[in-house]
């Protein structure tokens, strides 16, 4: 009972259940085929949402939504590419729900309809989400969002479905580079600090590992990166906190905000005293 | 980790990167805006936002905020003046506090994905959810309301009234209240950055708007103490707006401008001239009227403007990449 104080038991997973999982994506080896997009949408029947041509490289996807839940990024830089003869290098990455330890998301879920699952991963149950949209400002990168037509959440489940049975999510599957990488996040973790310090040798001094570390704003991902340039040039925001670390700031404003009402108009009706006698 | 990314290299790094998200220079904002905040440099995916913007329409949930300040806000002044010996201003004031609150019920119903599961809000008690304990506070402050404004006009039990009426102006600070933390909970910068001083904004406007519709509802002669809190609420409202543009830094440009720019412009001319009124013509009901309007048009404009503030800063990374670039360097040391 003692350890039931103090743990949120809506937003953690049932301890001991499982090993955490996660995705880790090594952007290094990125060959920007999409594969993964395609997996994704295939297996978890995501609808199509607009094939345009947007002048982006060869993103025609844009950005994570609700039903985008992988997305490959292109950037093109004038850039050599570590020691290679070239001036130019082309990024590709291949962003995905980040599996908050503290999920902005999950926490601000007025229904319990977000939930942490045995894998430590964040899911909607769609019978539940009533559409109220809060989720979607709540994540710091971008992710969940709105289907249009059917007014509820909808995001990257890490293919609950699959994992629950042992297999691995669709994207990884499809990956013909293994640069979607999914495990126990603990190996992933050791896989990842071996992987950076192997480019580090190559002379690759950009590499750096995104989401990795449990002590950032959002408690670590469980879903991290591998980048070659700062976060945000993927569109990724370089320093995302999640918003209900403040909540307790907020909650104490708000409460000093309503005594004020209170206080204040109970002074007002004190200071003019009854109707007729004063003013 | 992070190589200073400004001046002519990230110029150069984010090539095609850049897009739209590059601050538009020599903008002729308001006065002062330029000193405040020097020119940033940042990067950007082809200037695509970062996060994604709140798909709440801004009719139903700034709306949503604005009558919940009227009816909670509202029910305060109610009790003050049942207790006082004001009985016309006080029913007024319950059944106006009665009808916003149906309108924001539905307002909020109205903008689910699934309206037909709204009662999911109630499936769970969530403190970490504004949302959640927001539905749950209303649950019990909407019977209060009723009760108190339903009794009041029947002159049914006159007791349960009371009581009713009490358990509303307790709640009432609450509701008028909590809708700023609903919006500071989120990942927009506007909002989030604000969530010391947006609660004050809010209880503020919330006043004046119950003190606005006394004025246009009770009569003159019993609307004295709503003439001072008009004041007071306009006078909370726009300290804590001052201080909140002062603490923002960069993001208190989505603040200045655009749409909730203006509106938070006409807000502040609204809000003054209806406490003015109230003030200085508070006893002729034309003048009491018009500025009751004003004061209640003013707050308005102040929930739709910081919406729109909310949204704007969504919509454009350099809202969330330089804030949070600033915040590494100061770590770094
Ligand atoms: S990345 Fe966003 S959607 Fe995914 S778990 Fe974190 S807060 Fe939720």
């Amino acid at each position: 009972m003692g350890s039931l104080v103090g743990r949120n038991l809506l937003a953690d997973a049932e301890p001991g259940t499982a090993p955490r999982m996660g995705f880790f994506t090594d952007t290094s080896v990125c060959i920007g085929c999409k594969a993964c997009e395609v997996a994704c949408k295939e297996w978890n029947a995501v609808p199509e949402d607009g094939l345009e041509f947007t002048g982006m490289s060869y993103d025609n996807t844009q950005g994570l939504g609700a039903d985008t839940w992988r997305h490959v990024a292109f950037i093109e830089q004038d850039k050599p590419m570590g020691q290679a003869d070239s001036d130019m290098r082309w990024l590709m990455a291949s962003d995905v729900c980040k599996h908050c330890t503290r999920a902005g998301c999950l926490d601000v879920c007025p229904t319990g309809s977000l939930f942490r699952t045995e894998f430590g991963t964040v899911v909607v149950q769609e019978d539940i989400c009533n559409g109220c949209g809060y989720c979607i400002p709540a994540c710091p990168y971008g992710v969940i969002d709105q289907r249009k037509g059917d007014g509820r959440a909808w995001k990257c489940t890490m293919c609950y479905d699959r994992i629950g049975v042992g297999m691995e999510p669709a994207c990884a599957k499809a990956c013909p580079t293994d640069s979607i990488q999914y495990g126990p996040l603990d190996e992933l973790r050791e896989r990842a600090a071996m992987r950076v310090d192997q480019l580090h040798e190559l002379g690759v001094d950009e590499a750096r590992l995104y989401g990795h570390d449990p002590d950032d704003g959002v408690g670590g991902d469980g879903a991290f990166f591998l980048l070659l340039d700062e976060p945000e040039v993927y569109g990724l925001p370089p320093d995302p906190v999640v918003t209900t670390r403040d909540l307790p700031s907020m909650w104490r404003h708000a409460g000093m905000a309503a005594a004020t009402l209170l206080g204040g108009l109970a002074a007002v009706f004190a200071v003019h005293g009854r109707a007729g006698g004063g003013r | 980790m992070n190589g200073p990314d400004t001046g002519g290299e990230d110029m150069r790094e984010a090539r095609v990167g850049e897009g739209t998200g590059r601050r538009r220079r020599g903008r002729g904002g308001r006065r002062g805006e330029k000193a405040m905040v020097p020119e940033a440099e940042f990067t950007s995916y082809y200037g695509k936002p970062i996060l994604n913007p709140p798909v709440w329409k801004a009719f139903d949930v700034a709306g949503y905020f604005f009558l919940g300040g009227l009816a909670g806000a509202g029910s305060v002044l109610a009790a003050g003046a049942g207790l006082t010996g004001r009985p016309r201003v006080a029913r007024a004031l319950k059944i106006s506090s009665l009808a916003a609150l149906g309108g924001s019920t539905a307002a909020l119903i109205h903008d689910l994905g699934r309206p037909e599961r709204f009662v999911n809000m109630l499936r769970v008690m969530k403190p970490t959810s504004p949302m959640s304990m927001g539905s749950w506070l209303l649950a019990a402050y909407g019977p209060a309301v009723g009760a108190a404004a339903v009794l009041d006009v029947t002159g049914w039990w006159p007791r349960l009234g009371r009581a009713a009426t009490a358990g509303a102006a307790a709640l009432g600070p609450a509701v008028a209240t909590y809708t700023a933390v609903l919006a500071a909970d989120t990942a927009v910068p506007a909002w989030h950055e604000a969530h010391r001083e947006l609660p004050f904004v809010f209880a503020g406007s919330a006043t004046a708007a119950a003190s606005g519709m006394a004025l246009v509802a009770g009569p003159v002669g019993e609307t004295g103490p709503m003439r001072t809190a008009a004041v007071l609420g306009t006078a909370l409202e726009l300290a804590a707006s001052k201080a909140l543009e002062r603490r923002l830094g960069i993001v208190a440009e989505a603040y200045a401008t655009g749409r909730a720019g203006r509106l938070l412009r006409a807000a502040e001319i609204l809000s003054v001239a209806g406490a003015a009124g109230a003030v200085f013509g508070g006893r002729r009901r034309a003048v009491a009227a018009l500025g009751g309007a004003a004061l209640l048009a003013g707050s308005a404009c102040t929930r739709f403007g910081v919406f729109h503030a909310g949204t704007q800063s969504a919509r454009d990374p350099k809202y969330t990449v330089i804030p949070q670039r600033e915040r590494l360097r100061a770590a770094a040391g």
